[in-house]
């Protein structure tokens, strides 16, 4: 029971993670369809980022926001550098642009940051919190809590504040969205430093738990994606179902079937769910124009 | 990236022929193919910074038999199929008396064929058997290997009385080659591998493996095999279950990066590493303590990094080709590899080094030291 507890809560941890990281590809693909595969690098970003600064002795606190905030500026900076210029061009064209975009920020980072591993130190102290013979760190609660708090906040940001659903006609239709006096150049530009600042508040997270490097935004940025693709991408119920089954199943399979099928097993399943429904799990319905 | 290295280099080897004009003799040509970029890069730049500091100091004192060093350093991104392209280059256009490096298995294992076809000394800088299994006439190499990590770990298991292992390995080439290894020599040292699970080099939390192996009875101690990040993170989850197995890790983490990632959860680990961690800490009567603190000073001070083993292998390779060199009174390839093969009781930042036609290695187990960590800092066992 002990075993099965202690899986459930690794599962939940590595879920919040996931969790976190599809929240942001959801948010942009509201924004704009497009699929930002620099997403993982904004995660990247805001743990090294914070890790330097805290490093070089500015206090926790403050190394956390300066670098959400440095981690904002450089997603409006990509938008205006990068997609703005190509907002004539098709939608596979600025995806293929954010995957140049994530390696010109990788780049960067190993050359500026070097190519060192780094780690902040735990929020609420790395005390385990036990609970019926399993462990939880505090660090994770922070990683879950806030995970909900995000996902409480974008609903309300889209379903309720004009800027919100302003994002959303846009992603639905430009043109239409334009003539109804939405600025959809803001728009995308709002929706990048959004993003960015979520992918950053992430990063930060999950850095004591699971260290980071100018390379740890490939792997978050691609869990992320399937996971966001698996609840449906555009929800935010979606990421965060798709984040945290992702993050059970994983672990589930390493701890009763065999950690060499970890990684196998839940994109099998994933690929599964696409093929009975194309759209994820809680993936809004189709969206073509009436 | 390339390109820059290119031009850097041969702007570089502009200057050098420039700056010694009056010169009579040829320069030596030392040629390499490092991972200077790329995830293998925390291997291939202490790798690259090594043979740079090294060759502009036997430069300074006169260069070899008289002739300056001149030295083709190409970064193959860690990628093993470029690493090939630019050992043809090094052979056909540089024209180089010498390769060292291959920083990786991969990326050695792709230039054997060619070096081999074109009678070229060559020292590999990477771990795997296999590169020295069965021996290849052309083919040398510097570092322990991963079996000889293993039986360190079997040998010190044995000594507090352990018999049965937890393997938990990374799913990297290192890891899995690692794993390999630990299982075949298991049986010889009479250790019984009582779980066998991985874990992905980005993984974020490995509980879930480390709560099996909590739930198998009658492990004893438990053995990591990985490299960079991940050990930190499975050692920061064993101390959050609380596993009270006697932890072992593997040579890949012996570096200070290793500690500071985990903090106190590092307490009590042990690992095999290589006399240069513990330079300060060897009895002054250790012979590689003068070759140790040396490197390791000379290190710290051009680059203001801490030391590690990787960067210790290329100044091994180095120092082996010279004395090769020396011995062979010239470049001579046929004899300079012959050289190589007779190196014996060089004492390297590796372990002392004794060459024979059957062993293109040379170090034996003892040239792992078994380090523990105490209060933050790596301490030698015995």
């Amino acid at each position: 029971m002990s075993q099965f507890l202690q899986l459930l809560f690794s599962g939940l941890t590595v879920g919040a993670t996931y969790a976190l990281s599809a929240l942001g590809f959801s948010m942009i693909y509201n924004a704009s369809g497009v699929i930002n595969f620099a997403q993982g690098e904004f995660i990247m970003l805001g743990g090294m980022v914070a890790a330097v600064l805290t490093a070089s002795g500015l206090p926790l606190p403050f190394a956390v926001v300066a670098a959400i905030l440095v981690v904002a500026f450089v997603g409006l900076l990509v938008e205006k550098l990068a997609i703005e210029p190509a907002r004539d061009a098709d939608i596979t064209s600025i995806i293929i642009i954010t995957i140049g975009v994530s390696m010109i920020l990788r780049g960067v980072v190993e050359v500026t940051l070097g190519k060192g591993n780094l780690t902040l130190p735990h929020f609420s102290g790395d005390t385990p919190i036990a609970i019926g013979g399993a462990t939880l760190l505090p660090q994770s609660l922070w990683v879950m809590v806030v995970t909900a708090v995000v996902v409480v906040a974008l609903a309300a940001f889209f379903g309720r504040t004009r800027v919100g659903k302003g994002i959303l006609a846009t992603a639905h239709n430009r043109l239409a969205a334009q003539l109804v006096g939405v600025d959809v150049k803001k728009v995308l530009l709002a929706s990048f430093g959004l993003a960015a600042a979520l992918g950053a508040v992430g990063g930060v997270l999950i850095t004591p738990i699971a260290t980071t490097s100018y390379d740890a935004g490939l792997m978050l940025g691609l869990k992320g994606f399937v996971a966001a693709t698996f609840g449906g991408l555009g929800s935010g119920v979606g990421a965060i179902a798709g984040g945290v089954l992702l993050g059970l199943i994983e672990t589930m399979t390493a701890g009763y079937v065999s950690s060499s099928y970890k990684d196998a097993v839940p994109f099998v399943l994933v690929l599964v769910v696409l093929v009975v429904r194309p759209r994820g799990l809680f993936g809004l319905g189709s969206s073509d124009r009436v | 990236m390339q390109k820059f290295v290119k031009t850097a280099v041969a702007a570089l080897s502009l200057a050098a022929v420039a700056a010694v004009p009056a010169l009579a003799a040829d320069p030596i040509k030392i040629g390499s193919v490092l991972s200077v970029t790329g995830p293998a890069a925390f291997l291939g730049d202490p790798e690259a910074k090594t043979l740079q500091l090294y060759v502009e100091k036997l430069n300074a004192a006169g260069g070899l038999l008289g002739r300056k060093i001149e030295l083709v350093t190409y970064d193959d991104g860690s990628d093993a199929a470029k690493a090939n392209g630019f050992t043809k280059r090094l052979i056909e256009d540089d024209k180089v008396d010498v390769i060292l490096g291959g920083t990786t298995t991969g990326a050695t294992m792709g230039m054997v064929p060619l070096v081999e076809r074109a009678e070229m000394p060559f020292i590999s800088l990477a771990g795997a058997v296999v590169i020295v299994e069965p021996v290849k006439k052309w083919v040398f190499k510097t570092p322990h290997t991963d079996r000889m990590a293993a039986e360190r770990v079997f040998a010190d298991m044995k000594k507090r009385g352990f018999s049965k292992l937890a393997l938990l390995s990374e799913t990297s080439g290192f890891g899995q080659s690692g794993r390999k290894e630990t299982i075949a020599a298991a049986a010889k040292a009479g250790i019984e591998i009582v779980a066998d699970e991985t874990y992905g080099p980005k993984d974020t939390d490995v509980t879930a493996q480390l709560t099996k192996i909590k739930g198998i009875a009658g492990a004893q101690a438990l053995l990591v095999f990985g490299l960079g990040q991940g050990p930190a993170i499975v050692t920061k989850n064993i101390a959050q279950l609380g596993l009270k197995l006697p932890h072992y890790e593997s040579h890949g983490v012996a570096s200070a990066q290793y500690i500071q990632l985990s903090g106190d959860a590092s307490e009590g680990v042990r690992l095999p590493a290589a006399a240069l961690i513990v330079a300060d800490d060897l009895p002054a009567a250790d012979p590689q303590k003068p070759v140790v603190t040396g490197y390791a000073k000379a290190y710290s001070e051009a680059f203001k990094a801490e030391v590690s083993t990787f960067g210790g292998h290329a100044y091994d390779a180095l120092m082996i080709y010279a004395d090769a060199v020396k011995r062979a009174g010239g470049t001579d390839k046929a004899k300079v590899r012959d050289a190589i093969e007779a190196t014996k009781g060089f004492i390297g930042t590796g372990g002392v080094v004794n060459m024979s036609a059957t062993d293109h290695m040379g170090l034996d187990v003892t040239a792992f030291k078994m380090l523990e960590i105490k209060g933050g800092k790596w301490t030698l066992v015995d």
